[in-house]
């Protein structure tokens, strides 16, 4: 390296030649290289990493990245009414005003003193979400839905001691890769049909295979499909009367008008707090909370950080703390629950914010304002000859499926022919769901306007024409 | 040198339920447009009555400036990167994390892309993963990488996913349910394999703090299925029997998985590909530069080796010359990890900072990561009451795992009182993971991002305290006092009669306030 010029980087202030001489000379060393004497030759890589021109000048970095990312065109450059587990909410300038500070944006695992504010605000929004779920213990977010739903089953597994969970077959599809993947080699994931009529989940088939080898019976309230789940009470019934637990994964942004699956005997609730407050993010957005009553045997089988509420040595203080450390991994390794890391605690902290904002009134609001949205929209497109909507009988929340197959037209080629009006036709559900070929996944949330949804009639009308 | 006089902010900021004003509004939904409203009525109606909310959630009431003020001054109570010498959390690399990058990722063309939108409308996204790749090909040695994992406990799963359905598809799945790991690897490294059902196997250090090889050699068996490893591990020490590891590892039988979390100060410099790994993944908000954001959103960049490939999660990102796409045929695919494709904003951030530095410069980071981890080496050494035990006279790689073992006999001082003092002068000092092997631990990792005089001034602080346990113990014992709070009474949160999770947990168990 001694016969190129020196290479000074703003990030690397010690990269000045002068103070680098310094620092090897208090070391002892003639080279950096030096340094490095326990790395034996054969392990050296001595080639060059074959990598691009460095940009070091910001200006230039950012003219390259803008170049790269001005070929995507965003949700915000068409009329998106893509879902499916990753939904345009509108988000709060105070939820990105929070989580672009500094303090927040770049801390990480500092102790409950020169970090009382993480801890105060993870344990903020465990508060908050309990609320919303009325339930009294929410942990630190963890990956995402799929992640929550697979702890969920697993801790559902080692508190009945039993090692299979049904698992209801509308379940969101990336849910059911993460939740096989989690759960293979040591429990056993059982299909539950639904009803293909209301899209609810088959009762008759839950109570065939809900035997007393079965921990838990999962389903998801509204389902991937949008569809509103009113068996809940009786699922839960079965599945109690075979000394199992009932699990159930919830879009928390429809709980302000819809019951929380609490109310309907769910032991175990978790889902996705992206549309709470978060970006959608090409799906970098997704943060997932679990949620269960105070009871021991539930929460000393929580992999996840649970932060508490106590006093200090001051009268009058508030500190913050783990509660039951020594059940994770960071505590006690293997033999910990599961495993615990960075996760996403920086959505945590946003959906905390936004459901300060919102307050009762404005969940209140916001969920009424989407099932009119929604519902609208459905009337809209069901006007159309060979279109059915909704393909299901059970209400919906948010999203519905729209059946194409009596227009003679493939889901592909109607959203082709929608892009090229500029908008981002329903999720097409062939592929993930055989059984729902022509059928698109259509989401319609509060950003959507009346022209909007008009619209995008419009041009569905031209398409199928 | 100087130590500042240093007292962070203390608001003495209530929890968020105590804001709460009845009527008040943080932030008004429009109701829906006339015309809607009279075509489909109030929307709730078409619930079933059993659907419905009958008392709304108990959510604070409170408008938006106040709201704001609250979680500002829960920022000012939280000690991020960009306001102190970070130092002191070793094994987390706590680095600068450019302005500049989140400014692109907080562009439209990023925040409001819907993962499920045509591929025609989402090149830059996927040219962005695909250019990823390539560089952390580079960066490795190794053949195909997945940045699915959204952080590296994620990844350690992911390897250990791929080992369970490698020996599965050759039909030795039942047989070999055992994974090896080290005592000084990651916590996650034991744990995550034990959550696909592995017995795991830990291997201890030998006098000179590298793992027991005579112990690795007994423990492998046609039950090995594979390697979970860190290296450095968290003394920093390099070991140079890595490959002697992997080869006996893999003779058995086994797959080997690196963990490169943290590959700070060893980029260019030696790679997993001449270590003979067949997996390893690298946290991108660690070594490359992305926030950790509190703990997540993350990224831990998983890599294969070519034979391997087809383990990976999906979907993978192909270039044809001319486009980017996803792919999602593969034959042995493990499934998901993580929903959609990751967290696309680390790993745009990332691609921004190998970008800014290129070859020289990630080797130029990597470099001055080592000095600036030896010599505060060769400083800590010298403070009274502290060692870095292990490898004596030996070099370290990014960080080193010190001890007050001798501080704590003389003085009674523990590692967790140094750690309470450091706040009053705005530092952060992590322990260790646990257990403690070395007595008294404490971790510190400077990376490259500080500067030698704010590197002194960390010092100094560490010689100040210690010179305080010698001189007046009970001072340290005392600490923090210009900290946001003081001593936090831990005796609730193991008691399940006393922990209060939420706050309407605090509120059933404890009444009311204070």
């Amino acid at each position: 390296m001694s016969d190129e010029k020196p290479f000074v980087h703003p990030y690397i202030p010690n990269s000045v030649p002068e103070v680098k001489e310094q620092m090897l000379r208090e070391i002892g060393v003639r080279s950096v290289d030096e340094l490095y004497g326990d790395i034996p030759e054969r392990l050296r890589f001595r080639g060059r990493m074959n990598l691009p021109e460095p940009l070091t000048s910001e200006a230039a970095l950012k003219r390259h990245v803008e170049g790269i990312l001005g070929r995507n065109r965003s949700c915000a450059e068409a009329l998106s009414f893509l879902g499916g587990g990753c939904w345009p909410h509108y988000v709060p300038a105070v939820c990105d005003e929070i989580n672009r500070r500094s303090e927040f944006l770049t801390a990480y695992a500092g102790e409950p003193y020169e970090d009382h504010g993480r801890f105060q605000a993870l344990f903020e929004y465990e508060s908050l979400m309990a609320e919303l779920l009325d339930m009294d213990v929410v942990n630190v977010p963890t990956f995402d839905w799929c992640q929550a739903a697979s702890t969920a089953v697993r801790m559902a597994g080692r508190i009945t001691k039993r090692g299979e969970a049904l698992v209801v077959d509308t379940t969101g599809p990336d849910r059911l890769l993460v939740m096989k993947n989690y759960c293979r080699g040591v429990m056993s994931l059982v299909p539950v049909r639904h009803d293909p009529v209301t899209g609810g989940m088959d009762l008759e088939d839950l109570a065939v295979k809900f035997t007393e080898r079965t921990a838990a019976v999962y389903f998801e309230n509204p389902s991937y499909l949008g569809l509103l789940e009113t068996q809940g009470q009786r699922i839960a019934e079965v599945a109690h009367a075979r000394g199992g637990l009932c699990v159930v994964g919830v879009d928390p942004i429809s709980l302000g008008v819809i019951a929380p699956p609490s109310h309907y005997g769910a032991d175990i609730v978790c889902g996705d707090i992206q549309p709470l407050g978060i970006h959608m993010n090409f799906g970098g957005g997704q943060g997932g909370f679990i949620s269960t009553r105070d009871e021991e045997r539930f929460v000393m089988e929580y992999p996840s950080r649970l932060f508490g509420i106590a006093k200090t040595a001051v009268e009058g203080e508030w500190g913050f703390g783990d509660v039951a450390y020594d059940r994770t991994s960071f505590g006690v390794r293997e033999k910990g629950k599961e495993f615990v890391g960075t996760a996403a605690a920086l959505w945590g902290i946003t959906a905390g914010v936004y459901l300060a904002l919102m307050g009762p009134q404005g969940m209140r609001e916001l969920g009424q304002h989407i099932l009119q949205k929604s519902q609208y929209a459905v009337k809209r497109i069901a006007t159309f000859s060979g279109v059915k909507a909704p393909r299901f009988r059970s209400p919906y929340f948010k999203e519905f499926v729209v059946d194409f197959t009596g227009t003679g037209k493939s889901v592909a080629d109607i959203n082709q022919a929608l892009l090229g009006r500029g908008i981002f036709g329903g999720r097409d559900l062939g592929r993930d769901f055989p059984g729902l070929a022509g059928c698109a996944l259509f989401c319609v949330t509060e950003v959507h306007t009346k022209n909007d949804i008009d619209s995008l009639a419009a041009a569905l009308e031209e398409v199928l024409r | 040198m100087k130590l500042r006089a240093f007292h962070q902010a203390k608001w003495d900021e209530e929890v968020i339920f105590e804001l709460s004003t009845k009527g008040e509004r943080g932030i008004l939904v429009a109701p829906v447009e006339n015309a809607i409203a009279n075509e489909v009525g109030d929307g709730i109606s078409a619930l079933p009555e059993s659907l419905r909310r009958k008392t709304p959630p108990a959510l604070p009431e409170i408008s938006q400036m106040r709201a704001l003020k609250h979680y500002l001054r829960l920022s000012q109570h939280t000690l991020g990167a960009d306001l102190n010498v970070d130092i002191g959390q070793g094994t987390c690399t706590v680095k600068y994390n450019p302005k500049i990058n989140d400014a692109l990722a907080a562009s439209p063309k990023v925040a409001e892309l819907h993962p499920f939108q045509d591929e025609s409308t989402v090149q830059g996204a996927l040219e962005i993963i695909h250019r990823t790749d390539l560089f952390m090909r580079e960066i490795s040695g190794l053949d195909r990488f997945s940045f699915q994992p959204a952080s590296g406990s994620a990844a350690i799963l992911a390897m250990a996913s791929i080992i369970q359905a490698w020996h599965e598809s050759r039909g030795e799945g039942k047989t070999r349910d055992e994974v090896i790991t080290t005592i000084f690897s990651h916590p996650s490294d034991a744990a995550a394999a034990a959550v696909k059902g592995y017995k795991v196997v830990t291997i201890y250090q030998t006098e000179d703090g590298l793992p027991d090889l005579e112990a690795l050699k007994l423990a492998v068996s046609e039950r090995t299925a594979g390697l979970l490893i860190t290296n450095p591990e968290d003394t920093g020490i390099f070991n140079p029997k890595i490959d002697e590891i992997t080869r006996i590892v893999r003779a058995a039988g086994g797959l080997c998985g690196y963990d490169q979390a943290n590959a700070n100060g060893i980029l260019g410099v030696t790679r997993a590909r001449e270590a003979g790994f067949d997996m390893c993944f690298f946290n991108l908000h660690k070594t490359f530069g992305t926030p950790h954001g509190c703990g997540g959103p993350a990224c831990g960049a998983l890599g294969v080796v070519r034979e391997l490939t087809d383990y990976l999660p999906v979907p993978l990102v192909d270039f044809d010359g001319e486009k980017y796409m996803l792919r999602h045929d593969l034959k042995y695919t493990i499934g998901k990890v993580r929903s959609f494709y990751g967290v696309f904003p680390a790993i745009l951030k990332a691609y921004a900072w190998i970008m800014s530095l290129g070859e020289r410069g990630l080797r130029e980071a990597a470099n001055v990561a080592v000095l600036n981890n030896n010599y505060i080496l060769e400083k800590v050494k010298r403070i009274r009451g502290a060692s870095a035990p292990f490898a004596p006279g030996r070099h370290r790689i990014e960080q080193v795992r010190y001890s007050w073992e001798k501080m704590t006999k003389e003085t009674a001082v523990t590692t967790e009182d140094v750690a309470l003092r450091m706040a009053d002068f705005g530092f952060h000092l992590w322990s260790s993971h646990h257990p403690f092997i070395v007595p008294e631990p404490f971790t510190i990792e400077p990376t490259e991002s500080y500067s030698k005089a704010e590197i002194d001034e960390y010092l100094a602080a560490l010689r100040k305290i210690s010179d305080e346990a010698y001189e007046d113990p009970a001072k340290v014992k005392g600490a923090p006092y210009r900290s946001v709070v003081h001593r936090i009474d831990h005796s609730s949160f193991d008691d399940p009669a006393k922990w209060a999770i939420t706050w309407r947990s605090y509120l059933k168990k404890h009444g009311k306030g204070i």
